[in-house]
């Protein structure tokens, strides 16, 4: 196992003393097989106590780590540095306030996630004495990519629209509207539907795919969006064509 | 100092504090909950459980059989009673979920899917492929958005309990964003803050997981029990730890050594099954501390492969194929494919014993609650007595549901009995508590430095308090641990900041996981026999004449902590004989 000396120029910004962020360089002892995460955690242990940045898990499933690598947005504890040359550009994840350092405020993503309704909205009521809903392995196949979303707002760093427009709801909000609506289980579209066929919501969505691209799940956030496009199309034509649609 | 008034706070927002929310807004809507995490809920390392939630549902199981299994999984260690709530209990919660919904595996009819798992005689472990955690959490996460009674308080670093009048009536916790330390003034108080892994190097346990919700109750004079019993889960990556799921077994996977034998065989798990033809509760579906144990006996024999990552067995999945890999197991070969380079489809994975779970933690009865008054606690950081001294695989997905709603339940029945709050005391606790942060932050004489302190702490608790003990390792720990917490008293603070500052957090956490070590420590010396996950290679037998009953320890500021015992409850199970050698004598 070899060691390598890894160069990092990374994003400090302390609100109390700084009036604006800079990039700071270090220098540090890696492994060939850490991430950059590994590299932090090095830094901060033995370099410079005072470098703040979210992690936990270390398995790509906490979503907490988030950040700007070279420029994309990535889960540091995924972004292995055999993949990367040269200095390693260090981030927060772009589209967010700085709160500190790597650490980006989130508040608006989680306020977005509450809005659109991410929870079971029963299609018939059944008391837990009558056991479970049933559901296929098929009906659940319909769903089961968009529930595997671990909020880590990579795909809110990528998406252009969520750049321009702060109001777009975004992908993984919308994603998970989408997750309920297609579960078996569940009845609460035409409450969700509010909400994401909103102005702020899904036709904001211009279908450039960044959110898939960078999804460290594989949720491909850019296809529900294209569902949740034409499920509210055919809505449309059925309240607006159809006879018997509503006026 | 803002004071911030609700009827019940709640420290942590994985599994179990989701749990006690959501049953405490469904109970009373007109509840004031306050959810107080260091993380946003989503973080929690309940996220990181893979394998499943032990519960039973099929026709050929029945509460006994959980029962059972359990009590003898826990080599006697558990509380009987307990244990009984609990089976009942499980399938209730476990479909609750699926009401909430959990995406939970199916079988082709549409109903619950269940899966093997380590210890366990039947099928009963509901399933969401390997990520049963991750879905188990974001399921409640989201649950608990629907309720505007709940209301989150999203990385707030909870500091001390405050108690008056004999009862706990609230805590303090730092804004993590601002520096800023509010009076949480509630009625009652619910810890959920997860185990205390990160005191040992090599671990599964998550950045977050350093105890700090055991600690709390421990200074404010709540014993932690058993804390002696540390679980390694016999499958971790050699390199960083992570956790390779029990399913990967309970699937049909198998552990072999360098000469390609299936060596639990030669521990008492055997015979050798038919690969691809798992049997429950033999071989490799026995119970972890066993397995883990296995492993280090084959390291003394020199049976182990030599890897780059340190010495391993393999564990080989190759057989099953590759449509069962994707379909049941896709974290697992994700992330062994990212982590170590290594696919499970065409290649056995080297693994090796990692500390995974705390069977010990907050001394509390079967109804959550602990012996102060007002304060409760569920989960990792608990100790009800359900696990004993070797958890199951699969059954504390459950026990955080369970005893989440039970700590919630207790808590509503406390507060119909309560007089009025001095206010004026509670404050002047709240003001101490801010004193002990101020002076960190003007602290002049500090020489020792927080990395270099939890270094020597991993390293003693890795050296001598690791799968198998003795009493001159536990010695050296308990006298080591002790000096560090001496020294922690002059531990230097870099960053003075008061902005998300981590620094702080990580001195903070050391603190409260040096309290937990010596707990611990004082915990396992004292214990003189081998049960479960404690295993001394000086007292090899189970001694149930002087040790089947719990370690209670007491918090003593800097002094050595006062060690006390508790009887087991014993209510049909007598203690008898492990067997996992699948019927075969």
């Amino acid at each position: 196992m070899s060691d390598r000396l890894v160069h990092l120029d990374v994003l400090r910004y302390n609100p109390e003393t700084d009036t604006e962020p800079h990039f700071q360089r270090y220098e540090v002892t890696c492994r060939e097989e850490w991430v950059v995460l590994d590299a932090l955690n090095a830094i901060k242990e033995s370099i410079d106590p005072t470098l703040n940045y979210r992690w936990s898990c270390h398995m790509a499933v906490c979503g907490s780590c988030g950040m700007m690598i070279n420029g994309e947005p990535k889960l540091s504890c995924h972004a292995f540095l055999r993949n990367y040359d040269g200095v390693i550009r260090v981030e927060p994840l772009a589209n967010f306030p700085i709160e500190r350092d790597l650490v980006t405020v989130a508040d608006d993503f989680i306020d977005k996630l509450k809005r659109v309704k991410p929870y079971l909205i029963p299609k018939q009521d059944k008391s837990i004495a009558e056991g479970e809903y049933k559901q296929t392995p098929a009906q659940l196949m319909k769903y089961r990519q968009f529930s595997m979303c671990i909020n880590c707002m990579l795909c809110y760093a990528a998406c252009p629209e969520y750049a321009l427009s702060p109001l777009f709801l975004g992908p993984a909000a919308i994603t998970l509207a989408h997750r309920y609506n297609q579960d078996s289980r569940d009845g609460g579209r035409n409450e969700r539907q509010e909400v994401i066929a909103s102005d702020e919501g899904v036709w904001q969505c211009s279908f450039v795919g960044a959110c898939s691209e960078v999804c460290p799940k594989a949720v491909d956030p850019a296809g529900a969006l294209q569902q949740v496009k034409v499920a509210s199309t055919l809505d449309w034509f059925k309240e607006h064509l159809l006879p018997g649609g509503k006026p | 100092m803002e004071r911030i008034d609700t009827d019940v706070a709640i420290i942590g927002a994985g599994g179990a504090g989701l749990r006690a929310a959501l049953a405490l807004a469904e109970a009373d809507p007109s509840l004031r909950i306050a959810l107080i995490s260091k993380v946003y809920p989503m973080r929690s390392h309940t996220c990181a459980a893979e394998g499943g939630a032990a519960g039973v549902i099929k026709a050929d199981d029945s509460f006994d059989l959980h029962f059972d299994d359990t009590v003898g999984g826990g080599d006697w260690l558990s509380d009987q009673d307990c244990v009984e709530y609990f089976v009942r209990e499980a399938p209730k919660e476990l479909l609750q979920l699926e009401h909430w919904g959990c995406p939970w595996n199916r079988e082709a009819d549409g109903s619950v899917a269940v899966r093997p798992f380590g210890g366990m005689k039947k099928q009963r472990t509901w399933f969401a492929a390997d990520k049963s955690g991750f879905h188990i959490l974001h399921t409640l996460f989201q649950t608990t958005l629907q309720f505007p009674s709940i209301t989150r308080f999203d990385e707030y670093y909870a500091l001390d309990l405050l108690s008056d009048d004999g009862r706990c009536q609230g805590l303090t916790a730092m804004e993590m964003r601002s520096g800023l330390i509010k009076h949480f003034n509630a009625k009652a108080v619910i810890i959920a803050g997860g185990g205390a892994g990160r005191i040992f190097p090599f671990t599964t346990n998550g950045a977050i997981k350093t105890g700090d919700g055991m600690a709390m109750a421990y200074r404010a004079g709540v014993p932690l029990k058993d804390m002696e019993f540390v679980q390694y889960h016999p499958t971790g990556l050699p390199n960083t730890g992570s956790l390779l799921t029990e399913a990967c077994r309970g699937e049909g996977g198998v552990l072999v050594n360098k000469n390609g034998r299936r060596y639990l065989q030669d521990y008492g798990m055997g015979p050798e099954t038919p690969l691809g033809k798992p049997q429950l509760k033999t071989m490799e579906l026995g119970p972890r501390d066993r397995v883990s144990q296995a492993y280090y006996h084959e390291l003394q024999k020199g049976n182990t492969v030599t890897t780059q990552w340190g010495e391993c067995v393999l564990m080989d999945m190759r057989h099953l194929g590759e449509k069962v890999i994707n379909e049941r197991l896709p974290l697992v070969r994700e992330l062994a494919i990212s982590y170590l380079g290594v696919d499970i489809v065409t290649d056995a994975v080297p693994i090796r014993p990692v500390v995974h779970y705390m069977m010990g933690g907050i001394s509390t009865n079967m109804q959550a609650a602990t012996p102060l008054p007002g304060l409760f606690a569920a989960g990792e950081c608990a100790c009800v007595s359900l696990n004993g001294a070797n958890r199951l695989g699969s059954n504390s997905l459950v026990e955080l549901l369970v005893f989440g709603k039970s700590a919630a339940m207790s808590a509503i029945a406390h507060l119909k009995t309560l007089p009025a709050a001095n206010t004026a005391a509670l404050q002047a606790r709240a003001e101490e508590s801010q004193a002990r942060i101020r002076e960190l932050f003007s602290r002049t004489d500090g020489t020792e430095s927080m990395s270099g302190l939890r270094k020597e702490m991993m390293d003693t608790m890795e050296k001598n308090v690791g799968i198998y003990r003795t009493e001159a390792g536990l010695q050296e720990a308990v006298s080591k641990i002790s000096e560090l917490r001496q020294r922690y008293r002059k531990v230097v603070l870099n960053d003075k900041s008061n902005v998300f500052n981590t620094d702080l957090f990580q001195v903070l956490e050391l603190g409260c996981m040096l309290d937990c070590a010596e707990a611990l420590t004082v915990g396992a010396l004292a214990r003189k026999e081998s049960r479960g996950a404690h295993q001394r290679l000086d007292f090899v037998e189970r001694d149930d004449q002087a040790y089947l009953r719990h370690s209670m320890v007491y918090y003593q500021g800097l002094a050595a902590p006062r060690l006390d015992y508790q009887d087991v409850v014993i209510t049909k199970s007598p203690p008898g004989v492990r067997d996992y050698s699948g019927g075969h004598k």
